[in-house]
């Protein structure tokens, strides 16, 4: 088992485009760490890079204690899952899981015995004569999985591990691959643009855009106090609010109001207010943004209310479902002590 | 049924059976020539006997022009499978400028500039270098022709298999030897199964470039021996041609059907899950 150690690592396409600008990043041994980002952020092009699949412009990977940087994928001591899987058609289930170790020429007792072997823990046992194009989309990932592991390798990399899922079974498969990770015990790095999965899987989180990373953290680091607009836009499975705001007295003017901060500010700032719609609560009669009811979304157990405040700036905060509220209806609504973020309105950084 | 459909109806089986007729009589005619004892140009009932059958295998080249087809249909066969697979894994997976232009222009090149237009340069040349009468240079020269058609049907089914398979394989150590046996080759072999069978028949059938290139009668294929087949008085050897003309069809259908059997064709690119 090793970790993996990423510095100034960049990757550059023939066309120029800088997919991976000068990274640097370290994935500890075991740790389930994702990689976050909307598409075309480099994201997987990291991972990729990480496999050996793409050259590193410069900079270094590092697996375990050694520099892989120019070595090649197949002996890095690295497993991959393809998005799509990459199951080969013409094999059964047992020859695909077995690939790895018929590569090493390994004989065919042993190549039935390492499918035997893997495909048992994945409940694929029954399933080891046929063929992917048999198989449902859930069963084709854990052939998948089964593959990456028969290989031993020493860090697994998931590209997109349950984009190709439908929605009931993405759950499932979320709740099994965790539980999967955790008992071997191997570093893995997946990559998603899915926050929520990022949020369930991970024990640390790197958020990417433009070939950089924004933020590295737990999971709840990262939604509690992303480091900067871009991660808090972007976390979260209802939109934080963010809004425009200005410093006049150590108070800060936001959606026709004044908050305190309970930060030390200079005055006549200007900075971007964030605070989650899951951390306003309804509180009649206090210090906090006024404004109609314009929309009430049901999300289930809550309801996402929109409230439109008289200067036209748009609130967003989630009530339980028996506190629903009339559109039309007026609230006052605050933020939950210590949660609201403020961010400097021309660098987007997070402020304290 | 209305007057009306009786007679649509009529109709369109008398047509069918004009259309059918047209296409099976030779067949018919291939069937049961062989075994008449007085072949004719006309489809009639065989009074049976292998007398042609005899007369055909002491014919000088019969037989041996039949194994000279063969020869010459392997050696064909066999270059433009291996290069056109070969070129277009090539062409589908490395990127080179005018890369498409290229092979549009070779098409368009191999499918104007063939045959006659090119039978004057071609003998030129060969002659030159001195492989008039050879069977393996006519079979790599019949293979030039097929090329580009080959190359331009099989980078189809080339570019279908996704590169995430290759990837896959190259991750868990497998060489690019490895990756093209066990990965590449295996899901395109529809496409290069197609393509085997359609060189075997186009060099079974050609007939200009074997008669251009092998001037000796010993040499000479199916195709251009059947032409000589001829009687003293210089008509149609009607003994030996039925009983020929079936021998030189059997390969291919047998071809066809071992290769349709095992492998199956497909005509567009994809995988065969």
């Amino acid at each position: 088992m090793a970790g993996i150690e990423l510095t100034g690592l960049s990757t550059v396409y023939p066309n120029g485009v800088r997919a991976v600008d000068e990274l640097d990043l370290e994935v500890a041994d075991g740790e389930f760490f994702a990689l976050l980002g909307p598409s075309g952020c480099g994201k997987t092009t990291l991972l990729r890079t990480i496999a050996g699949l793409e050259q590193a412009s410069s900079g270094s990977v590092s697996i375990g204690e050694a520099d892989v940087t120019r070595v090649e994928p197949g002996k890095r001591q690295v497993a991959m899952v393809f998005q799509d899987y990459a199951l080969f058609p013409h094999m059964t289930v047992e020859r695909n899981i077995a690939y790895p170790l018929r590569v090493r020429r390994a004989s065919r007792t042993a190549q039935r015995e390492a499918a035997a072997s893997t495909s048992a823990g994945l409940g694929l046992a029954e399933l080891l004569d046929r063929r992917p194009g048999q198989l449902s989309g859930g069963q084709q990932q854990r052939v998948a999985l089964a593959r990456a592991m028969a290989m031993s390798a020493e860090v697994l990399l998931l590209d997109e591990p349950l984009s190709n899922l439908d929605a009931r079974l993405r759950l499932e498969a979320r709740t099994f691959l965790k539980r999967l990770q955790r008992d071997l015990g191997m570093t893995t790095v997946f990559v998603t643009h899915d926050q929520a999965e990022a949020l369930a899987l991970a024990d640390r989180i790197a958020v990417m855009s433009e070939g950089r990373i924004r933020q590295v953290g737990s999971p709840r680091e990262v939604f509690q106090r992303p480091a900067e607009v871009f991660v808090a836009n972007f976390i979260g499975s209802t939109p934080m609010n963010l809004l425009p705001g200005t410093v006049r007295g150590g108070l800060v003017e936001v959606a026709g109001t004044t908050l305190d901060p309970a930060l030390p500010l200079t005055d006549g700032l200007s900075v971007t207010v964030g605070v989650r719609p899951e951390y306003l609560r309804v509180a009649p009669g206090a210090d906090g943004i006024t404004g109609a009811v314009s929309i009430v979304e049901n999300l289930g157990v809550t309801s996402l209310v929109t409230l439109e405040c008289p200067d036209g700036t748009l609130v967003g905060l989630t009530v339980p479902e028996q506190d629903e509220p009339d559109v039309g209806d007026t609230l006052t609504v605050a933020p939950d002590p210590g949660r609201l973020l403020l961010y400097d309105g021309a660098t987007g950084a997070l402020l304290g | 049924m209305t007057p009306r459909q009786v007679l649509r109806r009529t109709g369109y089986v008398a047509f069918m059976a004009v259309v059918l007729a047209f296409f099976a009589v030779p067949m018919l005619w291939l069937a049961s020539a062989p075994f008449d004892s007085d072949p004719g140009l006309g489809l009639r009932w065989p009074d049976w006997t292998l007398d042609n059958w005899r007369t055909t295998f002491e014919h000088p080249y019969a037989l041996s022009s039949l194994v000279n087809s063969v020869v010459l249909c392997v050696v064909a066969t066999a270059a433009t499978t291996v290069l056109a697979t070969l070129a277009a894994y090539a062409l589908s997976r490395v990127r080179i400028p005018g890369r498409d232009a290229l092979l549009y222009v070779l098409l368009l090149l191999s499918s104007v500039v063939t045959g006659t237009a090119a039978m004057v340069p071609i003998f030129v040349m060969m002659f030159q270098l001195g492989l008039i009468n050879s069977q393996y240079a006519t079979g790599l020269v019949i293979a030039g022709g097929l090329l580009p058609a080959a190359i331009f049907i099989l980078k189809d089914f080339v570019d279908s298999v996704p590169r995430s398979y290759e990837e896959s394989a190259r991750v868990f150590g497998a060489s690019p030897t490895q990756v093209l046996l066990h990965v590449v080759l295996p899901v395109a072999r529809p496409g290069i199964a197609t393509i085997l069978v359609w060189a075997f028949v186009q060099a079974w059938g050609n007939f200009l470039l074997p008669f251009l290139l092998l001037r000796d009668v010993e040499q000479q294929p199916a195709a251009v021996l059947l032409r000589t087949l001829k009687d003293e008085g210089g008509s149609a050897n009607l003994t030996v041609i039925p009983v020929f003309s079936l021998l030189y069809a059997v390969p291919v259908v047998v071809l066809y059907v071992f290769v349709s059997k095992r492998y199956g064709f497909r005509f567009h690119g994809g995988i065969k899950a």
